[in-house]
């Protein structure tokens, strides 16, 4: 009963009036931004996300919840109708999703997910309830060495989660790593890679790292060929399912579900890989599978009912552990960190109105997407028509002030410029962005439980593996050993390539 | 003998980062394993990226080629000049004018802009953005600066 009643102080907080208003301006928002082609959730809340500084605490994170799950859903409506998806969660909704557009029933195609979304947010907002507090619990009890164990599980966790080739994503990983500890080191004072550029004292600006590498790079990646992207906008017709629709419907919406919560969970990139498997697991059990590829309804409604459950579960580790998922949990870490929120355990028995409010305002937020989604999609096509040439120059401008008022720093701008062209870079080498963004936050937290870990066990680094003593700590490390081998076994690199492909 | 040549530069890359960041720990202490100092940890990490660097790269060779594609040269002329720009002179020339600044010189980014169209869209977008961040959230960024004001 406990949980019925941390829900209720949870929905009277978040139904509160200015919450509300603020969730809706979050989903508002978050959907404007998401459905513009090229930008994808962690580009649109890396340029929101200043918005929310001259909020009190509650009200700004649970508009940057909203302006996470709004540009997902936004997301969604464009890989549907242009076949453009913004980040790669969606990228499997554009196989099916825009083969139903082409035949006139991109309407069924936004409704499934509509739908699929909504359902999948109620259930993941009740694992999310059911979940945090025994975590929270356990999470408490962690000394430096398990949080050190942790923060490695969940690194590993990101390579083999990461699509594409492992060794990329390890390196990627390192070098974020690496970034992360540019700046003045917490023991001695002594500054760590800075030039000599004060500015650099307190570190490289998260935000200008996000805005580079998922808003300036993507922009450069745009303009290699700007001949090829003309896409034809599919006109929504007519938006309700019919009933054959919904027969097939369910099943893969209450299968999403499940996959998504479950995998959304684990570091890196829960959510997409919580697509791509949906996506494979309906193509198997489908009694038509040859009609996948041609506009199968169930490849919409599963993968995008994954993608949300996914979407809302990373929410679990970063709630309870102060650790994120994926890139957007790292910036609702910065938001916290800026807001003075020590993320970990502690926000849930210390501000139980914060934790418990943001937890059910994403259940409300779901409910206002499914209106503003479904009703209104007339303005979000509309949005759609802007040409990418007309829209561009915007997002570097509010990137630009995005990032500078963060700390009001002009040197953050200049790390935008770098960013922007390392991440190009980095994405023609193939290698993918967002495990570098997790190294880059968790970097610093990584270095400073190694540090206090080795300190505590005298120099003795089986503290880490000693299972009599820290079991805890010997089986997380025990499970990312475990992870790293059986990525790099090759007939299991085989099975993984397998699932990532199905996007041709 | 062919080498993916994707594969080989993007070793390299990390190679070269890597060796950067060791040379960077240079003037720091490195401690013992019990107690660490600032250098010892970084200098782990960039250790292991240069040999992720050199593996990534040693296997590239033997594999097919593939294409690096085109560079986006203009746009990097330009947007990479305008953000920097941005950060150096928006406290002196004002949000208003920055913002115009640097939309109008990363509008011609595509090539698809014409002049007419550059010039409405960045004012439009520095007098939206005055609106939303300096009278609506008041961000405390002035709309024109004393660079520019005579007045």
């Amino acid at each position: 009963m406990e949980l019925l009643s941390n829900l209720a102080l949870g929905l009277s907080t978040a139904a509160a009036p200015e919450n509300i208003f603020y969730c809706f301006i979050g989903v508002l928002l978050g959907t404007l931004v998401g459905v513009l082609p090229g930008l994808g959730p962690t580009a649109t809340t890396a340029m929101l996300l200043p918005i929310t500084f001259v909020l009190p605490p509650t009200p700004a994170l649970i508009m940057l919840a909203g302006i996470y799950y709004g540009a997902q859903y936004g997301g969604s409506t464009t890989a549907i109708l242009i076949n453009l998806p913004g980040e790669s969660s969606s990228a499997v909704t554009s196989i099916d999703g825009y083969q139903m557009a082409r035949q006139g029933r991109a309407g069924q195609a936004l409704a499934a997910a509509a739908i699929g979304s909504f359902f999948a947010g109620t259930v993941a907002t009740f694992v999310i309830a059911l979940a945090a507090p025994p975590l929270t619990d356990i999470a408490l009890e962690f000394g430096p060495p398990e949080y050190f164990s942790l923060v490695v599980l969940g690194l590993v966790c990101s390579v083999a989660l990461a699509h594409g080739s492992v060794l990329k994503a390890i390196a990627m990983i390192v070098l974020g790593l690496m970034l992360g500890l540019v700046g003045t080191d917490i023991y001695t004072g002594t500054p760590r890679f800075t030039l000599d550029q004060l500015e650099l004292a307190d570190g490289i600006n998260f935000v200008a790292v996000a805005a580079g590498v998922f808003g300036i790079a993507e922009i450069f990646r745009n303009m290699e060929d700007e001949h090829k992207r003309e896409g034809v906008i599919a006109k929504v017709v007519s938006l309700w399912p019919t009933k054959e629709d919904w027969k097939r419907m369910i099943a893969p919406i209450l299968r999403g579900t499940a996959l998504g919560s479950a995998l959304g969970v684990l570091p890196g990139g829960g959510a997409i890989l919580a697509s791509f498997a949906a996506y494979t697991i309906e193509k198997k059990v489908s009694r038509n599978p040859q009609e996948f590829g041609r506009g199968a309804i169930e490849g919409v409604a599963a993968p995008e009912s994954a993608n949300n459950a996914g979407a809302q579960t990373s929410f679990i580790p970063m709630l309870t552990l102060g650790i994120p998922a994926n890139p957007v949990m790292a910036l609702m870490i910065g938001a916290m960190i800026i807001q003075g929120i020590v993320p970990g355990p502690n926000v849930a028995r210390e501000q139980p109105e914060l934790f418990w409010g943001i937890i059910a305002s994403m259940w409300l937020g779901n409910l206002m997407l499914i209106i503003l989604n479904l009703p209104l999609i007339g303005i979000w096509v509309r949005l759609l028509q802007v040409p990418y040439h007309a829209l561009f120059p915007a997002i570097i401008a509010f990137a630009s002030i995005g990032v500078y008022s963060v700390n009001s720093n002009p040197f953050d701008l200049y790390s935008i410029a770098l960013f922007g062209t390392l991440g190009w870079l980095l994405l023609k080498l193939d290698c993918e962005p967002a495990p570098l963004l997790l190294g880059f936050v968790l970097g610093p937290l990584l270095e400073e439980h190694l540090r206090r870990a080795m300190i505590i066990s005298r120099g003795d680094p089986t503290i880490f593996i000693n299972f009599s003593q820290r079991p805890i700590s010997a089986v997380l490390l025990t499970l990312s050993a475990i992870a790293l081998v059986a990525v790099l076994l090759p007939t299991v690199a085989k099975k993984r390539q397998e699932v990532f492909v199905e996007e041709d | 003998m062919t080498a993916n040549r994707k594969d080989l530069i993007c070793g390299l890359v990390f190679v070269v980062i890597g060796l950067l960041f060791a040379v960077g720990t240079r003037d720091l202490d490195l401690g013992t394993a019990t107690r660490m100092g600032p250098g010892y940890f970084p200098l782990v990490l960039a250790g292991l990226l240069v040999v992720t660097g050199l593996i990534i790269a040693a296997r590239s060779f033997g594999q097919p080629d593939v294409e690096f594609g085109g560079i986006p040269w203009r746009a990097m002329l330009l947007i990479i000049p305008a953000t920097i720009f941005f950060g150096y002179a928006v406290r002196g020339v004002g949000l208003l004018p920055a913002i115009f600044i640097v939309a109008l010189a990363a509008s011609f980014a595509s090539r698809k802009m014409t002049v007419p169209l550059a010039f409405a869209l960045s004012a439009v977008l520095a007098v939206f953005c005055s609106l939303v961040f300096v009278t609506g959230l008041g961000l405390p960024i002035p709309l024109f600066g004393p660079w520019v004001r005579f007045w």
